[in-house]
């Protein structure tokens, strides 16, 4: 049977890739009409060059982020490639995962991010979903939350930041072209990065 | 969508090996890449020009590829940027010691890409430096913005940046000297129908059959505004107004002219908007000295084009007069 880390990020792929057509859409009308096509030829790639059986999730969010670097392309490809490989930086070796790895994860996917896409919140970015997420998952465990709330916290930031993009005027990438004409629409990265971490959540929960 | 092609998936890979099965004496393809390289490269011992894209500028960049222009071209998807690693193998093929200079349209995924790539490099004691070109004036250069796109005038600096690393220059010369084009150059186009993506399958944008949109991008990125299609002359002066505001262009100035054609506007049509280009510069008092008419940089079947200009200095307009000899641009 395949590894969980494996699990985990084939769920991930097949919701982007099931979704290929929908962020596609949401690029083509305020970007370049490729955000789909690209994270799912990666992913498809990805699924299928992965060690399956492999429990080194260091090990497998590394070749993840290696993957999607060498097959997305655009600026989805550096982002998220970034993204896996600080997050498998920041795993290298473990087996399992507490909830503490998680912030940790956290924190170096966005410091990595904003160093490669020279992005800051509010910028109708994915990091309009990330960062939000970041602050309630590690505000609800800190409460005292348990895992499962502090994850279904993090989604609901994640989805609010996702509205939270529509209001906003696009000031990175190819949408910062439209300027006021970007209000109204959603960004295709927060959404992606949106859907990511519901499958994590999800995946952790039915664990 | 109607278009001459077998299948979505091959669109790059067979525009590649169709393009090194036309022209072998020019160019071949470094096996199990996407990148294009002058045969026989490696043997060339001179600073090293290196640029790419997305696939549907064609003949840029892969056409560029040849004696006086680039040594290395990567070809990424159709209107996305190429990866770090096919970027870094175009590095490796073509640099012989002398360092490489990566010429970067400025969109962000190319960006982040190509610098990625010169990180690689740097890593294996490679030395790359890296110039943006960011000539559309259609775009307001602000804080607001990613900045002004990289569209046509690359070409001028493929060209003479190229004519200068023939010469022998060191890698901070030939960077000095692309610098020199980039600050120099700016462009505008504007676009009459859509193009569509294979992988899409329908038009990137919309517009009314009588409507066109002006300061539009190379992807079909949105411009200034739409509004109803004039003549060639007053759409012609609306773009050189624009260009001629930067002020960098004057009564006495020598300029170099490109008229480029998105992929599927006429000759024709190019020429008569080049008679009111060379009509409008006469008018002020600013001398063409060099004009170049056609498909240099396009984007798939879009009608429509853009204006460069590019003002001259002695180096430069040597250097543009220097001869080149590659797939789709030979002078001699």
């Amino acid at each position: 049977m395949a590894s969980k880390i494996y699990q985990c990020i084939e769920t991930i792929g097949n919701r982007i890739i099931e979704q290929k057509e929908f962020l596609t859409e949401l690029d083509r009308e305020i970007g370049d009409a490729d955000h789909g096509i690209n994270m799912a030829r990666g992913f498809t790639e990805a699924l299928a060059v992965l060690p399956k059986d492999s429990d080194n999730i260091g090990e497998v969010l590394k070749k993840t982020g290696m993957t999607l670097l060498s097959k997305v392309g655009g600026a989805s490809g550096p982002l998220y490639g970034t993204a896996y490989m600080q997050a498998g930086k920041v795993l290298a070796g473990k087996t399992s995962l507490s909830p503490e790895d998680g912030k940790a994860v956290f924190e170096a996917v966005i410091a990595g991010i904003q160093k490669r896409g020279k992005a800051v919140k509010g910028e109708k970015t994915m990091l309009d979903a990330i960062i939000p997420a970041y602050e309630a998952y590690t505000a609800a465990l800190d409460g005292g939350a348990s895992i499962g709330d502090a994850l279904d916290a993090m989604c609901k930031a994640a989805e609010e930041g996702v509205e939270f993009t529509k209001t906003i005027i696009a000031t990175k990438g190819r949408a910062s072209y439209l300027g006021e004409r970007s209000i109204g629409h959603q960004d295709p990265g927060a959404t992606s990065a949106t859907y990511t971490l519901e499958c994590i959540r999800d995946f952790v929960k039915g664990i | 969508m109607k278009k001459l092609i077998n299948g979505v998936d091959n669109v790059v890979d067979e525009m590649l090996r169709g393009m090194a099965a036309a022209h072998p004496e020019y160019v071949e393809r470094v096996e199990g890449t996407d990148v294009m390289v002058r045969t026989g490269a490696k043997k060339t011992d001179k600073v090293v020009l290196i640029s790419g894209g997305g696939s549907g500028h064609e003949p840029a960049h892969g056409g560029y590829v040849g004696k006086g222009m680039l040594d290395g071209a990567v070809a990424g998807a159709v209107f996305t940027s190429p990866t770090p690693d096919q970027v870094y193998e175009a590095i490796k093929a073509t640099e012989c010691g002398k360092g490489a200079l990566l010429i970067i349209k400025n969109y962000t995924g190319d960006v982040m890409n190509f610098e990625m790539a010169a990180d690689m490099a740097a890593d294996e004691d490679i030395e790359v430096e890296k110039v943006i070109v960011a000539d559309d004036v259609a775009v307001e250069n602000s804080t607001w913005t990613t900045g002004r796109r990289g569209i046509a005038g690359t070409i001028f600096v493929h060209k003479i940046a190229g004519a200068k690393a023939e010469e022998g220059a060191s890698l901070q010369e030939v960077k000095a000297v692309a610098e020199k084009v980039i600050a120099n150059v700016r462009s505008m186009g504007m676009g009459i129908e859509p193009c569509t993506v294979p992988a899409v399958g329908k038009p990137g944008f919309e517009l009314a059959d009588d409507e066109v949109e002006i300061g539009i991008g190379i992807h079909g990125e949105p411009g200034t505004h739409k509004e109803k299609i004039s003549s060639a002359s007053a759409t012609v002066d609306q773009l050189l107004d624009k260009i001629l505001a930067e002020g960098i262009y004057g009564a006495g100035d020598k300029v170099a002219v490109m008229v480029n054609g998105m992929g599927a506007t006429p000759l024709s049509e190019l020429y008569i908007a080049n008679l009111e280009v060379s009509k409008v510069l006469a008018d002020k008092g600013i001398k063409v000295a060099k004009t170049l008419v056609g498909n240099f940089m396009t984007s798939l079947e879009m009608a429509g084009f853009s204006i460069t200009l590019l003002k001259l200095d002695d180096e430069l307009e040597a250097l543009l007069n220097a001869p080149a000899d590659t797939p789709a641009f030979t002078q001699f």
